[in-house]
């Protein structure tokens, strides 16, 4: 009779700390999690595909559905790679595997990852296990929703301008973003080239860090990333003494920030000042006024190349035409649905010759200022925040005839994406009985200082992750 | 008006690295097809490109050959187009920032050195082999289906593009010969265009001579060898004189030449430019190759094949020492008169008979060739042939052979000499009406009635004297 463990509450460290002792064999708690599955992901549908069979004795893990899984169906949320069955391990898979952490399997996620609510999945929207008729967030939202309601321990996501932070924020759990280049993105179903990155999503700051651990260095298969200088630390401490908190003004005062979340935000800043932390304010003015507007030229621009590989000619979808040319049109009208093709079409739009300077040169020029501007923030600060999302989570439905709306989701997220820094979110409490969560950014490699920090202010904060819903 | 042909080549050359460009896969030819693949190269969700390192080297040791300045900072790009032989749907190639600017070539001629410039060449990888099924010409169009093997896909290839500075089509091969003994002694590619490891289009339009207008230039593929460049190009410099003197426009296009009937076809139109939508590559970084590498790189060079040109024509002549050196025979050359061949004699047994047999000249005894050029007006033609024939195999001694003699004796050839002429009154009349190459044909008969023991030189002076008389 295995013993019963509380998936609700478990959090990695305690599952390791119980297969460590022996209390529980990594079989067993596997499938604890598949019977958390079995009984919640109806309502929620975080999971797209499950793992049957534990493969090592670790901590099972779930992988949002763009990381490429050996033998295991890998989607990417699109009708396009329907039925695709990788032949190798994406860099972050196998190291899971060699970590010993079984599969528990693949989560939902906006198509291609192009989305703040998983709406735009092909195989159909997850739901927030606060409240079911809103969004878990996006891309990400099935490992998100998956780790708030026990249904995997952890999880990897993909960020490419909030795609783990937000989601995190929205359903009340961590999530980090690490620094470009320090996970490989070997293997990863790419979205955005110069702004995707692989990072957790848990329950607690520990907990993310270890999983970070895991993951984390130089890969010879993914020429962008770099090892890391100093080994990644669990955090211990609760104070924050000593440590300089910036609030960018342009990202605690954006328009649309609703006043709970800001009063969560501003709460957690109080406590962080009460356990020594200096807070002051610093100002980030071009991140902000044209960061969206950078992303939304550079991200299509890369998707729109990346993308281009779907064509019906070796994996994947393939429609009937009497040419190549028809053939691959079919295709990839049929395979593809409306975010991709849009963001395909602003892509193109933007490299075509006669509008590269104008729109993705432009862009690029713009993206050194944002990082530049970061940097001399950084200099007077250890960590910036802010609100991760400008609201809690919205009702299904509420946005999705609205791209810009859809859009400003991740106003507060893109900025330090496009400087390719690290973040991290934290939930810092609630607003209409909704999660707010803490965005929390610093330097390029100082994930340590950002485990610190948010390890303190969690212990701090006492946020029960547990929806209240399913509080007993 | 007096026409100046004006000539831009492309040249692409395979690299022969042990690995793709991209990735692990192997290089080479032969295998089954789209055995050597991988998620790389076949543009799997998620796969990566590595870069190459070696075909880094030697794209710069290529560009140092070739006088280029190499970049300190270059960059690799997506062409983004959609076709089934290119996966991702994007060719990592250069663009702004290639590995080479910026060169030039030396093209030794009688009229003193021609400078042709090198723009530019970089690096990037090819697309897959296609085969269309099922059609009349084995192009796509009117085809039942194409066939893809993408072991070619990812090879590393390097394009190498001169400015519009040659000015005829004999020029261009020269030229060809040359860049593509530079390449082969680089030891970086074996360079065969039957092979497709060495490609040229050439970008050719003309101008009324002493005119720096530059105007509309068309493009020529598909040609398979350089005397096929060069016949393609004069066909198309032909067509261009003709449509501006019948007062028409020269239209951008792109045409293929087919060496068979000599036929310009249009290729594809141009109707727009290519927007191919070039990017710097994300999943690579910038590349800076330190200055010690490329230091130590120029200073491997070996001796230009140009340079050695103008060496070699102090003691042969232009052609001769062209025909040694773009052939890689310079070498056995040096050797064979170092070992007491006689220069021209050495020049020409080489150039032709060796060439002729196929020979590796690497493989070739010196020593022993220098004995048979010395022996050469004595020895029977077919014991002559023979040993040349011989040559290459290991441990090869000329011996047995010098010790046969040639039939030099006048009085034992006069009579064939008389029978294989009076055999064939119509050649004669025809040499004595001026077709003086048929002396050849009658030396080539009598060589045939001795069973290839006649002196050819003495059974020529024959013929000349009973028919010049």
């Amino acid at each position: 009779m295995a013993p019963v463990v509380d998936t609700l509450r478990l959090t990695a460290v305690e599952a390791r700390g119980l297969l460590e002792r022996g209390e529980i064999s990594a079989a067993e708690l596997h499938s604890a999690y598949l019977d958390a599955i079995d009984e919640r992901d109806g309502e929620l549908h975080c999971f797209l595909s499950t793992v049957e069979r534990a493969e090592g004795d670790g901590v099972p893990i779930a992988l949002k559905d763009v990381i490429s899984t050996k033998g295991v169906e890998t989607t990417a949320g699109s009708k396009i790679l329907s039925g695709y069955v990788p032949v190798f391990d994406s860099t972050v898979a196998a190291r899971c595997k060699s970590a010993g952490l079984p599969l528990l399997g693949k989560t939902n996620l906006d198509e291609f990852a192009m989305g703040s609510s998983t709406e735009n999945s092909a195989f159909g929207p997850t739901r927030n296990p606060w409240d079911p008729t809103r969004v878990p967030g996006g891309s990400g939202g099935g490992s998100a929703a998956a780790v708030t309601a026990g249904l995997a321990p952890w999880a990897l996501g993909s960020d490419t301008g909030g795609s783990i932070k937000q989601p995190s924020a929205l359903c009340g759990n961590v999530g980090l973003r690490p620094t470009y280049g320090t996970v490989s993105r070997y293997g990863v179903v790419a979205f955005a080239s110069s702004l995707d990155q692989i990072g957790p999503v848990t329950k607690t700051v520990r907990d993310a860090a270890l999983l970070y651990s895991i993951i984390a260095g130089r890969d010879p298969l993914d020429s962008t990333t770099a090892e890391l200088p100093e080994p990644v630390r669990l955090p211990e401490g609760e104070s924050l003494k000593g440590v300089r908190i910036g609030m960018p003004t342009e990202l605690n005062e954006a328009e649309g920030i609703e006043p709970g979340v800001a009063e969560a935000v501003a709460n957690a800043l109080a406590l962080a000042e009460e356990l020594g932390a200096e807070v002051g304010e610093c100002s980030l003015p071009r991140s902000v006024r044209y960061g969206m507007p950078c992303y939304y030229l550079i991200a299509p621009a890369e998707a729109s190349s990346n993308l281009a590989r779907y064509d019906g000619v070796r994996y994947g979808l393939r429609a009937q035409g009497e040419s190549y040319q028809k053939m691959v049109e079919r295709t990839r009208d049929m395979g593809f649905g409306d975010e991709p093709k849009r963001r395909i079409m602003l892509g193109t739009y933007a490299l075509s010759a006669g509008y590269y300077d104008a729109f993705y040169g432009q862009a690029q020029k713009v993206r050194t200022l944002i990082s530049e501007e970061h940097r001399e923030a950084l200099e007077q600060f250890d960590v910036l925040v802010s609100p991760t999302s400008p609201t809690v989570a919205f009702p299904i439905g509420e946005r999705i005839a609205d791209p810009l709306a859809m859009y400003l989701s991740d106003l507060l997220t893109i900025p330090s994406c496009l400087a390719g820094l690290p973040g991290l979110s934290i939930p810092c409490g609630l607003s209409e009985g909704l999660p707010v969560g803490l965005q929390l950014i610093g330097p390029q490699f100082s994930e340590n200082v950002l485990f610190r920090v948010g390890h303190a202010l969690e212990q701090a904060l006492e946020f029960d992750t547990v929806p209240t819903r399913w509080r007993t | 008006m007096i026409w100046e042909p004006v000539i831009g080549l492309e040249v692409h050359v395979h690299l022969k690295t042990r690995t793709k460009m991209f990735c692990r896969c192997r290089v080479g030819f032969g295998a089954e097809p789209n055995t050597q693949t991988c998620p790389v190269c076949l543009a799997f969700p998620g796969a990566l490109p590595v870069v190459n390192r070696t075909a880094v080297e030697w794209t710069i040791k290529l560009g140092l050959a070739l006088g280029c300045d190499i970049a300190e900072h270059a960059v690799f790009s997506r062409k983004n187009y959609f076709y089934f032989d290119n996966p991702k749907g994007y060719q990592i190639s250069q663009y702004d920032l290639p590995f080479c600017i910026s060169g030039k070539v030396i093209l030794p001629t009688a009229e003193g050195d021609r400078v042709i410039k090198i723009v530019r060449a970089h690096l990037e990888e090819d697309a897959a082999k296609t085969v269309h099924v099922g059609g009349r010409t084995g192009r796509i169009r009117g085809a039942e289906h194409s066939i893809v093997d993408f072991n070619r896909g990812g090879t590393p290839l390097v394009e190498i593009v001169t400015a519009p500075d040659i000015r005829s089509a004999e020029e261009a091969k020269r030229f060809l010969q040359l860049l593509r003994q530079t390449i082969v002694e680089l030891g970086i590619s074996d360079a065969e265009m039957e092979k497709g490891t060495l490609r040229v289009d050439a970008n050719v339009s003309v101008r009324e001579v002493g005119s720096s207008e530059l105007r509309t230039r068309t493009e020529l593929k598909n040609m398979n060898s350089f005397t096929f460049v060069a016949r393609g190009i004069d066909a198309e410099i032909a067509r261009q004189i003709a449509v501006w003197e019948s007062g028409a426009e020269v239209r951008q296009e792109t045409y293929d030449f087919d060496a068979t009937t000599g036929a310009l076809t249009p290729h594809r139109a141009k109707e727009e430019a290519d927007d191919y939508r070039y990017f710097p590559e994300p999943d690579l970084v910038p590349i800076e190759p330190p200055a010690d590498l490329v230091e130590r790189l120029r200073s491997e060079l070996p001796e230009q094949p140009a340079a050695r040109i103008r060496r070699l024509e102090s003691e042969l002549d232009l052609e001769r020492a062209t025909v040694l050196v773009t052939g890689g025979l310079d070498q056995l050359w040096g050797d064979a008169v170092a070992a007491g061949a006689e220069k021209i004699a050495a020049a020409n047994v080489i150039a032709n008979t060796i060439v002729g047999a196929g020979l590796d000249p690497a493989a070739v005894s010196a020593q022993e060739l220098a004995r048979l050029v010395d022996a050469r007006e004595r020895l029977p033609r077919a014991a002559f042939d023979e040993a040349i024939s011989k040559l290459a195999d290991p441990g090869f001694s000329a011996e047995p052979y010098l010790a046969q003699e040639a039939v030099s004796d006048e009085s034992e050839l006069e009579p064939i000499v008389a029978r294989v002429l009076e055999a064939s009154p119509g050649q004669v009349d025809a040499y004595r009406s001026g077709k003086e190459g048929l002396l050849g044909f009658f030396v080539g008969q009598v060589l045939k009635e001795t069973g290839g023991k006649a002196n050819p030189r003495v059974v020529s002076e024959l013929i000349r004297e009973r028919l010049d008389s």
